[in-house]
């Protein structure tokens, strides 16, 4: 098989797998079953494996390494990938977990909600029917612990990051950045455009899996009432 | 049987080896700035070089000793005291119960590392004592010690014999583990060839400022401005440690423990794994100049570092072997 991604190194403990720099679905597929055949063979060296858009870093125990194994960092490290890739056609790992989260649209939560309904001339409705008709594919989690990074927003819905990031958004909180659609899993300084809250915890550093959002995985986001928000909420 | 915090430093945590395993759910690894330094301190206590110690920053906090402890200081020198006397780093010291430990004075870089031996009685949160400020977990209840908190030890330490010294007669040699030469080693970034030719010889021959908002996330620099030949959106993705990216005004920001798992700024360079804590040792406000090396330098110096590490945990073993008694060596 030919790869089609190309490994660059990232400094001397880190590399990164990139594809066709482009957001996709296809490509982030290939990221998931790299990630995932890397991840179903340990390694004492691998430490860390960070799937994204169309890329997937590799982060490395440089100073483990070339204490046991005797040659470059690099080169060993890249063989390795190269290896465990070829016969990623025959692993299977999970199937992508369909998600359905509830979003409570009220503008008293989402706080951009009016304007951004004002600025294309629509209802709020719109907006609602807009965001959660999409089933959004979790491209990656970053910038917070179990942020999810998702796509694609339809393209009425685009809209550039605010001018001004808030200095705090509640956690829960739902937000569009250009293509993109997120959730604040702790309350944080905040530049997306919030159009809702969920009321579902999206980190829970008790649970030994405390993300509710892996990538890879499928949402869908589910519209809900004031009233059930709070209710969902006072049950966790 | 506890260490107490009489006094409250600016920003005392518990850090170890790092939390590796969860950047994939944008949890960062986190752990001790300085690697050496942690390895150093918990080689000269007899423990292994990532278990869970005490990152100081100055000014740091005041802590008595229930029960005696055997300890080791590395890093930076705050100017240690033991009921008032100086003592120095790099060395073990056996602590009396109810002595007290303080730090008067900053004499030389950032962060001063205190090892306990047998370590910290904690619950490690994903596998790690590091603390994680920014989820509230890990360390010592989530985060930074303050007055009136109880650091649990392990088991307290009998030495062998009554009369031992307070300051035991070995030293560990440590300069040698550090980069000695006055420039922090960098490999080129991603965006090296995006960067204009005065803005490449800009980084390698400029001086950069270490500015006051630098942490435990990241050092951010000032100096005159790079620029690159085409602005280029790129696709957010997975960093790394040492990550050195550029910002749209032109400066330039060293990715550290607590780094952000992902990120979509270009990066102009990469701080070598064997220079970052030499790195760590740098204080807000002071200057620092990079220069260029091979990869194949690069890891060779992180192979001769580990190396002398490993050369030291041993070495102090055989030296702590002749002082405490058989059952407390494992």
């Amino acid at each position: 098989m030919n790869p089609d991604y190309v490994i660059h190194p990232l400094g001397d403990s880190a590399v990164i797998l990139k594809w066709e720099q482009r957001i996709n679905t296809a490509i982030h597929q290939e990221v998931m079953k790299t990630f995932h055949s890397l991840r179903s063979r340990s390694s004492p060296y691998i430490l860390d494996l960070i799937p994204a858009y169309a890329s997937l870093t590799i982060v490395y125990d440089a100073a483990q390494l070339r204490c046991s194994e005797r040659i470059p960092g690099l080169q060993w490290i890249t063989a390795y990938i190269r290896e465990t890739t070829k016969t990623q056609e025959a692993i299977t790992f999970p199937a992508p977990r369909e998600l359905r989260i509830p979003v409570c649209y009220d503008p008293s939560l989402g706080l951009d909600i009016t304007e951004m309904a004002a600025s294309r001339n629509v209802a709020i409705a719109d907006i609602i029917t807009w965001h959660s008709q999409t089933i959004y594919t979790v491209y990656l989690t970053g910038f917070l612990p179990g942020f999810p990074y998702m796509g694609e927003v339809c393209a009425a819905l685009e809209t550039p990051r605010r001018q001004q990031p808030r200095l705090q958004v509640p956690a829960g909180s739902v937000g569009i950045a250009g293509v993109q659609t997120g959730i604040y899993p702790l309350a944080s300084p905040g530049g997306w455009n919030i159009i809702g809250q969920t009321p579902l915890r999206m980190f829970d550093p008790a649970n030994a899996d405390p993300c509710y959002c892996r990538p890879g995985d499928r949402v869908q986001f589910i519209p809900v009432t004031l009233e059930v928000f709070r209710q969902i909420q006072q049950e966790q | 049987m506890s260490i107490v915090v009489l006094q409250q430093g600016i920003m005392d945590t518990i850090q170890d080896k790092g939390r590796y395993g969860f950047q994939h759910l944008g949890i960062n690894p986190g752990g001790a700035m300085d690697r050496i330094a942690m390895a150093v301190a918990n080689a000269l206590t007899g423990n292994p070089a990532g278990e869970a110690l005490l990152e100081l920053h100055f000014p740091a906090g005041k802590y008595l000793f229930e029960v005696p402890a055997l300890i080791a200081l590395s890093g930076a020198d705050f100017g240690a005291t033991i009921d008032g006397l100086a003592v120095p780093l790099h060395k073990p010291l056996y602590v009396r119960a109810g002595a007290t430990l303080a730090f008067e004075k900053l004499r030389a870089g950032a962060r001063c590392y205190l090892a306990v031996r047998h370590g910290f009685s904690l619950t490690p949160w994903l596998g790690s004592c590091s603390t994680h400020l920014k989820v509230a977990q890990g360390g010592f209840k989530g985060r930074a010690l303050r007055k009136g908190d109880k650091l649990p030890l392990h088991k307290s330490t009998q030495l062998i014999s009554d009369r031992h010294p307070e300051i035991f007669p070995w030293t560990a040699a440590t300069d040698h583990l550090y980069n000695k030469q006055d420039t922090i080693r960098i490999l080129p970034g991603a965006c090296w060839d995006m960067l204009d030719a005065p803005s490449q010889q800009q980084l390698i021959t400029g001086s950069f400022r270490i500015g006051q908002h630098s942490d435990r996330m990241g050092f951010r620099l000032s100096g005159a401005p790079l620029h690159t030949h085409k602005k280029e959106e790129q696709l957010s993705a997975g960093i790394c440690k040492g990550a050195i990216q550029l910002l749209p005004d032109g400066q330039l920001i060293i990715l550290m423990a607590d780094h952000q798992t992902t990120g979509g700024y270009p990066v102009a360079a990469h701080i070598i794994t064997a220079d970052m804590p030499a790195l760590a040792q740098y204080q807000p406000g002071q200057s620092l100049q990079f220069s260029i090396i091979s990869r194949e330098a690069a890891e060779e110096a992180l192979w001769q570092q580990e190396k002398a590490i490993r050369y030291l945990w041993h070495a102090s073993q055989l030296h702590l072997e002749k002082w405490l008694l058989p059952y407390e060596l494992y």
